[in-house]
């Protein structure tokens, strides 16, 4: 397996998908921390909070999105299926497959390497750009991150690798299906459509529908409203890390669902608000890893499954 | 046969409702070179995958070195190199970068791996282009290349897909030459499949024909020619001093004769049986003389056709 990892590994930082994910990496790095510095000093004097290095990625502006979001939503899997998508099937088409299958190599080693080495490059790009990002929010806004920021930082790296790592997986389950590879990047694409966009839309319409809100709804409404609408969201593993980035850059977030009006507490109502410590951050999001991780295992279980049965065939 | 180095022993391999492969058996011995015919979809290529044990036979045993190829597909890989037909290599690669790649998968590395690497270029005569990449390679460059490739584990068994399909023909006889040393020299066990009778009739100690999933005939060419013989379809050429109708009538009348043809001052004679005797003597009581004679050799064509189309 180590062969056909440092030959992937080669690859891809050859290839020039690393070119055009490099460039990516730049441009998404200097827009965040553009946004961010734009409205982040306002935002903290009106608004302040102890986490404030963290707010360069949290903080967007109008339709301009954090970046926590760009990742999650756009940026992530583009990179996961971009580096999945013709994993298997572009060996196949040219030829190179049956002559490694021949080598004395268990297949499962061809998909293990060629995944751990995708999540390397992914680890490698994630962990450039939130230095980049660091760094530049540090030079544009002047705040120094504490050790407890750094730390929900490292905790964000690590979510958004095993949420980039789900795409990979999803995008090399599909080159072990389809042999096409213009049909195995378009699956995965229309999947990351539907649940970039669709799944917000779906959401929203399922909570309308279970909890209707009107002119003369209770505050609870809203609430359970709001609830459902993010329960269904969660749904996609979009959401889930999305929700799952959120808590653990922003100590403000206490709960996954709002607490009813009753239960609000009073601190909330004065002063500085409420912040949850990096541990309690942690037990919040650890059902959102589990489930990331359980995805990719999914993916990962299908296309053994498929690809360890497969048998080569005479063309 | 001292212990086969390939057995296949009533091979099957049904795809969906259609058997592509049916009851197969063949043995290859130590150091043969065996000739796989068989036209286009015959299932030659479904037979070698089922002997790499890539794929599994719906019944029946492949074994290689006796290791089960179904069973323990690793231990037969280890010593059996694969060419497969249309050959791919990462085009974006240098020749030495692929064939590196391929050490590395079979725990070659260092200095042994670059040996070994260089002797395989330099014994298919790519050395000079061994840093170009693979995409700009012609096809039988990158044949050749696939050859160097199967050399680089020191394979025991060499199993080649169509070898020499769609290669022009210095380039065949280059790769013929090539296979043929690694047999010779190397006492290489080879299994080439080929739908391309006359050219790899030269170079094989032994061939298997096979027609619609089944092994029509096996053996030698001469045996193959000489079972024709003995069944009934023999041709003699004769060239005679001059050619009259008494002459083609007083042939036509030797017993066994069933068909006689002539061109300028040259018969030729169809017979059930060895007729040369009478057929000389029948010229000389007509008044002619021969010139000569020859048997004609079954062509390896006429061969193929007829197993072809026995089935």
């Amino acid at each position: 397996m180590g062969a056909i990892y440092w030959k992937e590994l080669e690859d891809h930082f050859a290839s020039w998908r690393y070119l055009v994910l490099v460039i990516l990496v730049c441009f998404v790095s200097i827009f965040a921390v553009w946004v961010a510095s734009q409205t982040i000093i306002d935002n903290v004097r009106s608004y302040p909070t102890e986490s404030v290095f963290l707010r360069i990625f949290v903080t967007g502006k109008g339709s301009l999105p954090p970046f926590f979001e760009f990742v999650m939503r756009w940026f992530g899997p583009l990179i996961g299926i971009l580096l999945g998508f013709d994993a298997i099937n572009s060996e196949r088409s040219r030829g190179t497959l049956s002559r490694i299958l021949s080598q004395p190599v268990y297949r499962d080693a061809v998909i293990n390497g060629k995944f751990l080495a995708g999540l390397t490059v992914i680890a490698v790009m994630m962990g450039a750009i939130i230095v980049l990002v660091s760094a530049l929010g540090l030079i544009q806004t002047g705040i120094t991150p504490s050790s407890a920021e750094v730390a929900r930082l490292v905790c964000f790296y690590l979510i958004s690798v095993v949420y980039i790592g789900f795409w990979l997986a999803l995008g090399m389950l599909f080159s072990v299906l389809f042999r096409s590879t213009i049909f195995s990047a378009l699956v995965p694409l229309a999947l990351w459509l539907f649940f970039a966009v669709f799944m917000v839309m779906i959401a929203g319409a399922v909570a309308d529908w279970k909890e209707p809100i009107n002119s003369d709804s209770q505050a609870s409404d809203l609430v359970h409203n709001i609830n459902l609408e993010r329960q269904v969201k969660r749904i996609s593993p979009l959401g889930l890390s999305w929700e799952a980035s959120r808590f653990v850059l922003d100590p403000e977030q206490r709960t996954s669902d709002l607490a009813e009006p009753g239960e609000m507490v009073e601190s909330q109502a004065f002063g500085t608000p409420p912040t949850v410590s990096l541990r309690q951050s942690i037990t919040l999001v650890w059902p959102h890893i589990v489930v990331l991780v359980g995805l990719i295992g999914i993916c990962f279980a299908a296309s053994y499954i498929r690809f360890v049965k497969e048998e080569i065939r005479a063309t | 046969m001292a212990s086969p180095v390939v057995e296949a022993s009533e091979l099957t391999k049904v795809y969906n409702g259609a058997t592509a492969v049916d009851r197969l058996s063949l043995q290859i011995g130590e150091g043969e070179i065996f000739g796989f015919l068989g036209p286009n979809g015959a299932g030659k290529t479904t037979t070698i995958l089922m002997l790499l044990g890539l794929t599994e036979p719906t019944s029946g045993v492949a074994r290689v070195y006796g290791h089960d190829s179904a069973r323990e597909p690793m231990k037969v890989k280890r010593v059996t190199g694969y060419l497969p037909e249309n050959v791919g290599f990462y085009e974006d690669l240098t020749a030495r970068q692929n064939l590196a790649y391929i050490a590395r998968l079979n725990g070659i590395s260092g200095k042994e791996a670059r040996q070994k690497i260089e002797g395989a270029l330099d014994a298919v005569g790519l050395s000079e282009v061994a840093s170009k990449e693979v995409g700009k390679f012609s096809k039988g460059m990158k044949q050749r290349l696939g050859i160097a490739d199967v050399l680089i584990k020191n394979p025991r068994l060499v199993i080649m897909d169509e070898p020499t399909t769609g290669i022009d023909p210095a380039g065949v006889t280059h790769i013929l030459d090539l296979i043929v040393n690694m047999a010779k020299q190397q006492g290489i066990t080879i299994m080439l499949s080929s739908h391309l009778l006359y050219q790899v009739q030269k170079i094989c100690d032994r061939v298997g024909i096979i027609a619609q999933g089944r092994l029509v005939a096996e053996g030698s060419i001469q045996d193959l020619g000489r079972r024709m013989t003995s069944e009934g379809q023999n041709v003699i050429e004769v060239e005679v001093d001059r050619l009259s109708s008494g002459l083609m009538e007083s042939v036509g009348r030797v017993a066994g004769v069933k068909n006689v043809d002539s061109v300028g001052s040259l018969l030729t004679i169809r017979s059930d049986r060895d007729v040369r005797a009478g057929v000389s003597k029948a010229i000389v009581e007509s008044g002619a003389l021969t010139l000569g004679m020859k048997s004609h050799d079954y062509a390896l064509e006429e061969i193929y056709l007829k197993y072809f189309t026995e089935v």
